[in-house]
């Protein structure tokens, strides 16, 4: 408080009801509620009333979405995202990278994703886990050229994360939430990744001295090969409810991957 | 003697199923013996034709510039297709996917697969039954109208055909579709015998129904077989979804629909009864997303009230779970027969409505058509009783008919695919 204080002070006299205004635009005006015109809504032939079982609670519904308005919005933006800048940039790294090349730093991310599992596994105490990562990241990481060679592809690859390791020691998901460019998340697995990708900016600060520019070489790098083995295309799946339906996946997939 | 008719008729039926049996390929040996199993596995990889992969490109088109698609379908106003084409000259082959398929789905894949390392050109379409093709290229946003479907499908082929003229030289059209794009195909080959526009030299109807109001009832009534009935929709739904994500990090397409769940499924070792009951739901998908299309193309208040807007950022809250109750006939007697009947100047009966959709309707021009294939499937189980029977009287010598495979579960199988390939004509490359 007394560290915020005089920071608080310099703040331009604007800033509070700009700031307002965004957090507005951001949540209050995201209302997704259908509207109604002229009058009460009709009753349709099926209307939900009589087809649905009022008693039953699906799966789905259990689903905590409050910002969904910012959601649905944030999932558009990464729809055009994807349509005009990321999809774009995995073609061009495709045509321009020689095969070997490519499978070379996929495994070379993979390897550097492998820390992360390996930390969170002993996190979680997982005896197993920990042993096959270290495994896998000792033998990849050395003769296997710094990860560019799978040689321990034998050993079973976990993905592990600091949103499993939260949601292992009983940590809820918290609000689903869709991240700019990474897509469905939640809050705890939004912070998970935070405290990830931190973790691996701190390592390699103690590993290797890169400039900025280097960083950012590697960040998109990484970026569009994990993109590159995505399938997923925005609004592609053929149905009307496909904001639901990722939510939903994307939420059960992680409540399994806490209890694996 | 009643004891006796009733042995004569046995008789009758075991000589008649033995006679039948005999214009089988004795040599076929399509491993999976069950239909239901087949349909979900489909052909084992080792068994599939390998063909090189294809680079297949994908691109959009609008095909009514004035159409205003809904808000909350907003992403939806262009039709998309995928297209390979040769360097040299050469035939043009269209594919038409099946009930809620989309142009890049695995089946219209693997066709394009086939018929471009066949040295065709390949346009690759989407059903007009997914919501893409609803929204963006159906004349009246309620599909399932045999001719309709067929008069939409002509125009996005005329309008692709035009957009390549200067890039590509044909030297011939062709058009082949599985499933229900099979029922497409063969409406489009009758369109076409009278617009002249293709002219096809070939067409290939692969598994297509017969009836499709029949072959609607029999997959609606396939997820009656869900453990504990229809009561037990919403548990037996949130069990699917959880068993998807068990393999769903294994999949390499996120596409909710038939192929997707079936590729998904066929590595775990259900029941026949739950094999059924998943292809009902796969169908079940299709069928919501159409529904929920054509209503909001329509605003004809058939699960959202009509005055109800839904936009762009919309929660549609329980209209999902609404049309997921619903089935084909429920959209056909609710919503399809009173929408067309309202649009005909003389109303006509359920029963003629339904006499409209089959290929009974142009049995004619099917039968005395020379260039008209079909390859089905003795156990296909879209098919009601009549429906082998049908096709082997009306395309005689020009139907091949396996003796197993499911529905499309064979498709991919290699004898299966170089008879594909011969009916259409044999163009050189394949061995």
């Amino acid at each position: 408080m007394a560290l915020s204080a005089p920071k608080a002070a310099v703040a331009p006299a604007w800033w509070r009801p700009v700031a307002l205004l965004c957090l507005g635009l951001l949540l209050g005006a995201c209302s997704t509620t259908p509207v109604t015109r002229n009058g009460p809504a009709e009753t349709p032939v099926f209307p939900a009333e009589r087809v649905l079982d009022p008693g039953v609670v699906y799966e789905s519904d259990r689903i905590w979405d409050p910002f969904e308005g910012f959601n649905r919005r944030m999932y558009q933006f990464n729809y055009y995202f994807d349509r005009y800048v990321f999809l774009p940039g995995v073609d061009l790294y495709r045509r321009v990278t020689p095969r070997p090349l490519q499978q070379g730093l996929h495994n070379f991310f993979l390897n550097l994703s492998d820390v992360t599992t390996l930390l969170n596994s002993v996190l979680q105490l997982d005896l197993k886990k920990t042993l096959d990562t270290s495994t896998r990241l000792m033998v990849n990481s050395t003769m296997g050229l710094l990860g560019f060679i799978d040689l321990a592809s034998d050993v079973p690859r976990k993905e592990e994360d600091f949103g499993q390791t939260l949601g292992y020691w009983g940590v809820g998901p918290g609000p689903y939430l869709v991240l700019p460019i990474l897509g469905p998340s939640s809050l705890r697995d939004a912070g998970g990744y935070s405290v990830d990708w931190s973790t691996r900016w701190l390592l390699w600060q103690q590993t290797a001295d890169l400039e900025l520019y280097q960083s950012w070489t590697r960040d998109t790098l990484s970026a569009v090969d994990q993109r590159a083995h995505i399938a997923f295309r925005y609004y592609e799946t053929g149905s009307p409810f496909e904001y639901e339906l990722v939510r939903t996946l994307y939420s059960t997939k992680r409540k399994l991957d806490i209890q694996r | 003697m009643l004891k006796f008719a009733r042995l004569l008729v046995t008789g009758l039926a075991v000589c008649l199923a033995v006679a039948a049996r005999g214009q089988d390929d004795p040599a076929y040996a399509f491993p999976i013996q069950d239909k239901f199993r087949a349909t979900v596995v489909g052909t084992p990889e080792k068994l599939q034709k390998l063909f090189p992969p294809v680079v297949v490109h994908e691109d959009r088109l609008t095909v009514f510039p004035q159409r205003h698609a809904p808000n909350y379908l907003w992403y939806e106003a262009q039709l998309r297709y995928s297209y390979a084409f040769q360097d040299q000259p050469a035939p043009l082959i269209f594919l038409i996917a099946g009930t809620g398929g989309a142009h890049n789905g695995m089946r219209n894949l693997a066709l394009a697969r086939a018929f471009y390392n066949a040295g065709f050109h390949v346009v690759s379409l989407s059903s007009p039954t997914l919501p893409n093709f609803i929204v963006a290229a159906s004349s009246t946003g309620v599909p399932g109208d045999a001719v309709g479907d067929a008069q939409d499908l002509y125009r996005v082929m005329e309008r692709i055909r035009e957009r390549y003229r200067r890039r590509i030289e044909v030297t011939g059209y062709y058009l082949t579709g599985y499933s229900l794009g099979g029922f497409n195909a063969a409406f489009v080959a009758w369109l076409d015998q009278q617009r002249r526009a293709f002219d096809f030299r070939r067409v290939l109807l692969i598994n297509p129904p017969v009836n499709l109001y029949e072959s609607m009832s029999i997959l609606d009534r396939m997820l009656e077989s869900i453990p504990g009935g229809m009561d037990n929709f919403h548990s037996y739904y949130d069990e699917i979804v959880r068993e998807f994500n068990v393999l769903y990090s294994t999949a390499d397409r996120l596409e909710f629909g038939e192929e997707f769940l079936y590729s998904v499924f066929s590595q775990l070792q259900p029941r026949d009864d739950e094999l059924a009951a998943l292809i009902g739901l796969s169908f079940r998908f299709s069928a919501a997303n159409l529904m929920f299309a054509a209503d909001l193309m329509t605003n004809y208040g058939f699960i959202k009230p009509s005055n109800v807007h839904i936009g762009r950022f919309s929660d549609p809250g329980d209209y999902a779970k609404v049309a997921m109750r619903l089935g084909f006939t429920d959209y056909f007697h609710r919503f399809f027969y009173p929408f067309y009947n309202a649009r005909l100047e003389r109303p006509i009966s359920r029963e003629a409505m339904i006499g409209r959709m089959s290929l009974a309707r142009i049995a004619g021009f099917l039968h005395d058509s020379d260039r008209i294939f079909v390859m089905h499937n003795r156990d296909d189980l879209i098919l009601g009783d009549s429906g082998i029977g049908f096709i082997t009287r009306v395309f005689g010598e020009r139907a091949k008919i396996y003796p197993n495979g499911g529905h499309l579960g064979n498709m991919q199988y290699v004898v299966n695919v170089r008879d594909m390939l011969r009916l259409m004509g044999e163009l050189g490359k394949w061995r």
